[in-house]
């Protein structure tokens, strides 16, 4: 176990600084000169001499890499064209936003998918395994921001039951950031939800179809204790991976989801940095959520390794 | 179900003839499939509509494009406009028509991106081994690392919004997914014997990887092919939506959504007709995927025919 945890370390470490690479070399893909198309209109020769050397663009390359690896280490992500705060700090004030939303999605996601998954494969061929298996295809094929717009349509629209859209923080007032959050998470949760509910479905009847179900059967255990002993343990170890990652992935901050419904979590961040050429601070963004999807990932595989000790023998 | 998986694994042990034959066979089954599965036959149809609109789209669209009538602007769905028009005027109905072949060219143009880069590294990665294995596969790492659009959104951004960095980006994102798949694919195969018969009478690399094992791993290919297209038009609308895809005033279902976000309210059929469009068509690439995996894919025929047997 300690040999695997440390070769899973040392695996998503190579990646990380395969990342931090890309992202550096984002910078170095923009046609011209970053720091003027960044500028733009606004260019005076001081402001643009300040922050290129900010941004260690008159260095050699490789030494600009390892600057930006070395600061980047000390949580220094560089200092945003626009507004000249540290990246660190902005990237950092919009987690909140994100996170309250990617965790209320995949709480509803679960709260969807549990039930359908098992339900659809327990009792498969009936009515709401064809119910299951048309709500995950329709997940799956459905653009999330369009779905998105179906619900400003119908909830804030026709019935006006909920704001369009707009941010409450969760601690300012629980109320209205619930009422804010609905919409954006149901609809991202949607998604998730179908996601989840097919994987669960196929590992419930993976586990259905081996010999100790058959075996518990045939000595004449109820179906309920079967499922639940039986089944379900079993089942359900591979759906802890795909909660997680959809949750990592969340974490990234849906951005068109957050664009639509005026959220300003991680994702719009991005959007903005893009619209206004803020190179650094996507730079940043990109980094952190890369970093956090690969920290996510390693703890699900060292989890994972723990509640299925075959894994750390293959 | 039983026949046919006894005639596969004959195939795969006639030699290296065999080979061709066993991909032929999976070809002939997977579309005999697809001809009794209704679904298949539905998103096919639907396939085949969006190629024709896709193709003749301006000769078909019942007005120009970008035909203004400020006079009739956010006019409901009615006989003149089915779909109705939008803020400037123009024809939803015709928009959206001219828009598919933007989703389409974008989707086969970053698929085959995707797929061309992604199977050529996977194939050097699993014949070869070794260092060049680790270094391909450390680089396909990397990029899996990025979430999907996340990534794309970057890309475009350094490289300016536009049709082609759209595609590049969505094929760079792809790259992958392709390069995992075949790499698996090519370890099981090079160690079958007629892989090593091969290399006994003294073909080469690049004749054993041509004529042996890439069509041994075709099936898995062909089904991640399909289920990609769906994708990578799901990631087109997202990018388009988010401004970094073609450029106004060409339409883009994804734009049109985005530019009608904010009649929303006031004029649904602005915000109905453009994403319903991209649900159907990837909806139908989808469930050619599906129907293409349940054939082909070995694994997954696994679970269909315990979900048979519990059914």
């Amino acid at each position: 176990m300690a040999r695997f945890v440390l070769r899973r370390l040392l695996q998503s470490g190579v990646v990380l600084l395969g990342v931090t690479l890309v992202v550096f070399l984002l910078l170095q893909l923009v046609p011209g000169d970053p720091v003027r198309v960044a500028l733009g209109t606004r260019f005076d020769p001081q402001t643009y001499e300040a922050l290129r050397a900010r941004a260690g663009l008159d260095q050699p390359l490789v030494v600009q890499y390892f600057d930006y690896l070395r600061r980047a280490l000390t949580g220094d992500l560089g200092v945003s064209f626009r507004s000249g705060r540290p990246v660190t700090e902005i990237v950092l004030e919009r987690l909140p936003a994100t996170l309250s939303l990617a965790v209320t999605a995949v709480l509803f996601a679960m709260l969807v998918a549990f039930p359908l998954g098992i339900l659809s494969a327990i009792r498969s061929g009936s009515l709401i395994d064809h119910a299951a298996r048309v709500f995950s295809q329709f997940g799956v094929s459905v653009p999330d921001f369009w779905m998105g717009i179906m619900g400003i349509l119908l909830f804030a629209g026709v019935l006006g039951w909920l704001p369009p859209s707009g941010y409450v923080a969760l601690t300012e007032d629980p109320g209205k950031w619930a009422s804010h959050v609905a919409l954006p998470a149901a609809t991202v949760g949607l998604v998730t939800a179908s996601i989840l509910t097919r994987f669960i479905r196929s590992s419930m009847l993976e586990v259905l179809s081996e010999d100790y179900v058959r075996t518990a059967e045939a000595k004449g255990l109820r179906t309920r204790v079967v499922v639940l002993r039986h089944v379900l343990r079993n089942a359900l170890i591979p759906v802890v991976t795909v909660v997680a990652v959809q949750l990592a992935s969340l974490l990234g901050g849906v951005i068109v989801i957050e664009v639509l419904f005026a959220w300003p979590g991680i994702g719009r961040l991005t959007y903005d940095a893009v619209q206004a050429r803020d190179y650094p601070v996507l730079q940043g963004a990109v980094l952190l959520v890369a970093a956090l999807f690969l920290l996510v990932n390693l703890l699900v595989d060292i989890l994972y390794a723990r509640l299925d000790p075959r894994i750390t023998v293959k | 179900m039983s026949e046919e998986t006894e005639a596969t694994r004959s195939g795969e042990e006639t030699g290296g003839g065999g080979a061709g034959r066993r991909s032929d066979g999976q070809l002939r089954r997977a579309l005999s499939a697809l001809r009794h599965d209704p679904l298949a036959l539905t998103g096919t149809a639907v396939l085949a509509l969006l190629v024709v609109v896709g193709v003749a789209g301006p000769w078909l669209a019942p007005s120009g494009i970008n035909e203004v009538n400020i006079d009739r602007m956010l006019e409901a769905p009615s006989w003149s406009h089915p779909f109705g028009t939008d803020e400037l005027g123009r024809d939803v109905l015709s928009r959206v028509m001219v828009a598919a072949r933007v989703s389409l060219q974008v989707g086969l143009v970053s698929v085959g991106i995707a797929l061309v880069v992604g199977v050529t590294f996977g194939l050097f990665a699993g014949y070869y081994r070794g260092w060049l294995d680790n270094v391909l596969m450390r680089c396909m790492d990397v990029l899996f690392a990025f979430p999907v659009l996340l990534l794309a959104v970057a890309i475009v951004a350094v490289l300016g919004p536009g049709l082609l960095t759209a595609m590049i980006a969505i094929g760079v994102v792809y790259t992958p997914i392709f390069a995992r798949v075949t790499r698996a694919g090519v370890l099981s195969v090079r160690e079958q014997v007629f892989v090593r018969a091969a290399v006994s009478i003294g073909a080469s690399d690049l004749r054993i990887i041509v004529r042996h094992v890439l069509p041994n791993i075709a099936a898995p290919l062909i089904v991640q092919t399909s289920l990609s297209l769906a994708f990578a038009i799901l990631s087109e609308a997202a990018l388009s939506f988010l401004g970094l895809g073609v450029q106004p005033p060409e339409p883009a279902w994804g734009r049109m959504l985005y530019d009608g976000r904010g009649f929303v309210t006031e004029a649904w059929w602005l915000g109905v007709f453009p994403g319903a469009a991209i649900f159907l068509t990837v909806l139908a690439f989808n469930l050619v995927g599906d129907a293409l995996r349940d054939v082909l894919d070995p694994r997954q025929l696994t679970v269909s025919e315990s979900r048979r047997s519990s059914g």
